[in-house]
């Protein structure tokens, strides 16, 4: 670099960071209007720590633990669905305002629609069926083997919650080992915990 | 399948810098809309990109169609340059030098082109050659042009 070539000094420029974000906000709205915004995404805060949110239009595609790696999960929903990946906090205010009511003891239940399209096979069938298991009630994984008609597939119960892209949502945590103690959870033992005591709790 | 990293962190790797290239090459309002059509469209095209294209450069060329847009628009408007450059409002950065930016919108078209995608955006020569049409040694020709008659018309480091 000769001399000339440092013109720092003329373009110095003052911080940007507001208009950023309010051009980000303009895209997201501009990006949704023309139906590019394959996947919103935002977090939030809650008990069990920073929750992702992501949504599809057609409905909630994941929502992932911290422990999971957020920038992975992004990673991964881009390669699996679409690199359209705008944080968008808009399209997932239903979700985020339910979540939020479940947390403080005032849902039971969520009505959202749901985008299932990360899950095949066996695994979907059982993730579709874990809304069966009521709120402050549990269910061996033999049990929901057994809901969905193959009661040796026990171990494959496990996978299918191990991999639940919609955890709480879909209530994994409400799923135990036969012998009564939590096992497993995506969001780790402690989380599985929290929620358990909190529906009994309410 | 595609190993592309999310939209988003495109839109925080290159926002500020293309946002600043908009600056250089258009009034403050237009700089605003050209950096959201920029990325609009860039999100857009964004699955079809190769995985080996330079983003930076891409973002900077659709930048660059933008303002050309902009400015074919200006000037089939009946308002006089010189009027427009008096309107505070519309000129510059807020809290920026405005002698600064009313300098940089008074060069040449291809020069102010060329001291964004260099001195901005940092791209080289060859690839701002892409953008613009011509050679490179054209290209670096007219960013150095520029920035001579920058630093004629607003002497930085000199009491004012």
């Amino acid at each position: 670099m000769n001399k000339t070539d440092n013109t720092d000094d003329l373009f110095a420029t003052p911080d940007d960071t507001a208009t950023l974000a309010r051009l980000h906000r303009t895209l997201e709205r501009a990006a949704e209007g023309e139906g590019l915004l394959d996947i919103a995404y935002r977090t939030i805060d809650s008990p069990v720590g920073s929750l992702l949110l992501a949504a599809t239009p057609r409905g909630l595609v994941r929502v992932a633990y911290d422990v999971e790696d957020h920038d992975r999960v992004l990673a991964t929903l881009a390669s699996r669905l679409s690199p359209r990946v705008l944080r968008a906090p808009e399209r997932l205010d239903p979700a985020a305002r339910e979540l939020d009511e479940y947390f403080a003891g005032r849902r039971r239940s969520f009505d959202l629609p749901l985008d299932l399209s990360l899950s095949t096979g066996f695994r979907l069938l059982v993730q579709q069926r874990l809304p069966s298991i009521g709120y402050g009630t549990t269910s061996s994984y033999r049990q929901v083997a057994e809901l969905v008609g193959n009661p040796k597939a026990v171990r494959a119960v496990g996978t299918a919650c191990a991999t639940n892209p919609l955890p709480l949502v879909l209530p994994c945590h409400r799923v135990l080992r036969a012998d009564g103690t939590t096992g497993g959870y995506v969001g780790g033992a402690a989380a599985k915990t929290t929620l358990l005591n909190l529906e009994a709790a309410a | 399948m595609s190993i592309k990293q999310p939209f988003e962190n495109i839109v925080q790797q290159h926002g500020r810098t293309v946002l600043r290239v908009c600056r250089v090459l258009l009034a403050s309002q237009d700089a605003d809309d050209a950096w959201s059509e920029t990325f609009l469209s860039a999100m857009r095209a964004y699955p079809d990109l190769p995985e080996t294209a330079n983003v930076e450069a891409w973002l900077v060329t659709i930048a660059h169609r933008k303002a050309v847009d902009v400015l074919r628009a200006r000037s089939r408007q009946p308002v006089p340059v010189e009027k427009l450059a008096e309107e505070p409002t519309r000129l510059g950065l807020p809290g920026a030098d405005d002698g600064l930016w009313q300098a940089v919108r008074a060069l040449p078209d291809k020069q102010r082109q060329a001291v964004a995608y260099h001195y901005v955006a940092g791209l080289p020569y060859a690839e701002i050659a892409q953008i613009l049409g011509g050679t490179a040694d054209a290209a670096r020709r007219a960013a150095a042009d520029g920035i001579r008659n920058l630093r004629k018309d607003y002497p930085v480091g000199e009491p004012s």
